[in-house]
């Protein structure tokens, strides 16, 4: 099973249950702007504490309230792409990419910085500051420094919303190519239909 | 005009002994206080911030007595140090530096909970999931990021310090070679006939420090920005 999740998360006044179980490689959690799908992300991630329940991804277990279990963010091994990017605006993209490859151990890399670099397109940027960058290419290098830094599960939050419609189609191809040609499971979050049917065969509504 | 005597020159050698241990000592612990008012979610948080900013409010010859009370030989403190330690305050360099350093902490602490309250968390959670430890998170994007604001701390503090004058004369004295700092001279050389040559030249000193200590600190920032923004004051 690549995704095992059944939590419930206290956003303010409201609770948010999800429950998601899937073997697919890439399954999209679709809903409204405010139903709490980043929520959902953010706690898989181990950036927010469930109320309770469990979190299992690809036979790990990130978060069992029963047996009191949570790894911190550090030791999921999760790869997140953010919406608005957050590239380290004091590192270079050569930095940013290899932050989280540095600190992997080295039997959890499994790309190097040249693939990464070919896959994405982004070899002639890896010496520039990310405010030099447009949007679709600070999301290509935010995808690369997630990737690098070893994950053993890809989480991305509305990697597309910042973008014009033909940066878009760019990244939509390069995420359709990173679920077939990577070994890889994918949790995608979008409010948008036409996305979430063209890249993942489950989708669960969130609402 | 008469070049700069010797004992001008020690003056401002004291000047500079003084703030640099005052700005060394209080470079720590402002950045402990800035990040407890700024990060934590601490009891008493109102009590300690409006403690900190005291010396900002008081005159500073309350300030001065109130070490003097603190510090002085009778003093609850001053006796724990002379007793532990062997080191007293009074009538000392060390005094001078004590003085100059709380002076200069509520501008410090200012300065730093500033640019600490504009790191945006959110990259810090990105260094998280990326594998970075807390520890690790801090040194790698907190403090590169709140960078600027500790070095306009550094320059405020430097400044506050070498401008230092009623709580050192309050708290220990006008002590030639020991405590009188470039403010104390002046006012020392003020009160003697014939005293305007050196109050001249320790005044132009005095400028010309402060000054150094703003383009420095416009050379660090300019060195070490390499995003947008930035400002040191």
């Amino acid at each position: 099973m690549s995704f095992e999740v059944d939590v419930s998360i206290r956003r303010g006044q409201r609770i948010i249950a999800a429950r998601i179980a899937s073997s697919e490689s890439l399954v999209a959690l679709f809903g409204p702007s405010g139903a709490g799908k980043t929520s959902i992300l953010e706690a898989i991630g181990g950036l927010l504490r469930p109320e309770n329940g469990r979190i299992a991804i690809a036979g790990q277990v990130l978060f069992d309230s029963a047996s009191r279990i949570a790894l911190p963010p550090e030791k999921r091994a999760c790869g997140y792409v953010f919406q608005d990017g957050r590239l380290f605006p004091h590192l270079r993209v050569r930095d940013n990419l290899l932050y989280g490859w540095k600190l992997a151990s080295p039997d959890r890399r499994w790309l190097t910085l040249e693939v990464a670099m070919e896959f994405l397109g982004i070899a002639h940027l890896l010496d520039r500051m990310p405010h030099t960058l447009s949007g679709g290419e600070a999301q290509r290098v935010a995808i690369g420094r997630a990737l690098l830094s070893g994950p053993r599960f890809l989480l991305m939050d509305e990697p597309l919303s910042s973008l014009d419609s033909a940066r878009r189609h760019e990244i939509m191809r390069l995420i359709e190519r990173i679920r077939d040609e990577m070994d890889i499971p994918i949790l995608y979050v979008s409010h948008d239909r036409s996305e979430v049917e063209r890249l993942a065969s489950t989708v669960i509504e969130v609402d | 005009m008469t070049p700069i005597s010797p004992s001008e020159w020690a003056v401002v050698a004291l000047s500079l002994k003084v703030s640099c241990v005052a700005i060394v000592i209080m470079l720590p612990v402002s950045f402990g206080l800035a990040w407890l008012l700024e990060r934590t979610r601490m009891p008493g948080k109102v009590l300690l911030d409006a403690f900190v900013h005291l010396p900002l409010v008081l005159p500073p010859v309350v300030t001065g007595w109130l070490l003097l009370l603190a510090f002085g030989s009778n003093g609850p403190a001053g006796r724990f140090l002379a007793d532990t330690m062997g080191i007293t305050l009074m009538f000392r360099w060390t005094g001078a530096a004590l003085a100059a350093a709380v002076m200069a902490l509520p501008l410090m602490v200012r300065a730093i909970r500033l640019s600490l309250g504009g790191v945006d968390r959110k990259l810090e959670a990105a260094a998280r999931t990326l594998g970075a430890s807390p520890w690790r998170t801090f040194t790698s994007i907190t403090l590169p990021l709140a960078m600027p604001g500790v070095l306009a701390a550094v320059v405020l503090g430097f400044a506050r310090s070498i401008g230092e004058f009623g709580a050192t004369i309050t708290f220990v004295s006008n002590v030639p070679g020991e405590t009188r700092t470039l403010p104390l001279a002046i006012y020392t050389a003020l009160q003697v006939p014939g005293g305007e040559g050196i109050v001249t030249r320790l005044a132009l000193i005095s400028v010309a420090l402060s000054l150094a200590a703003l383009v420095m600190s416009e050379w660090l920032v300019r060195r070490g920005r390499t995003g947008g923004g930035g400002h040191v004051l």
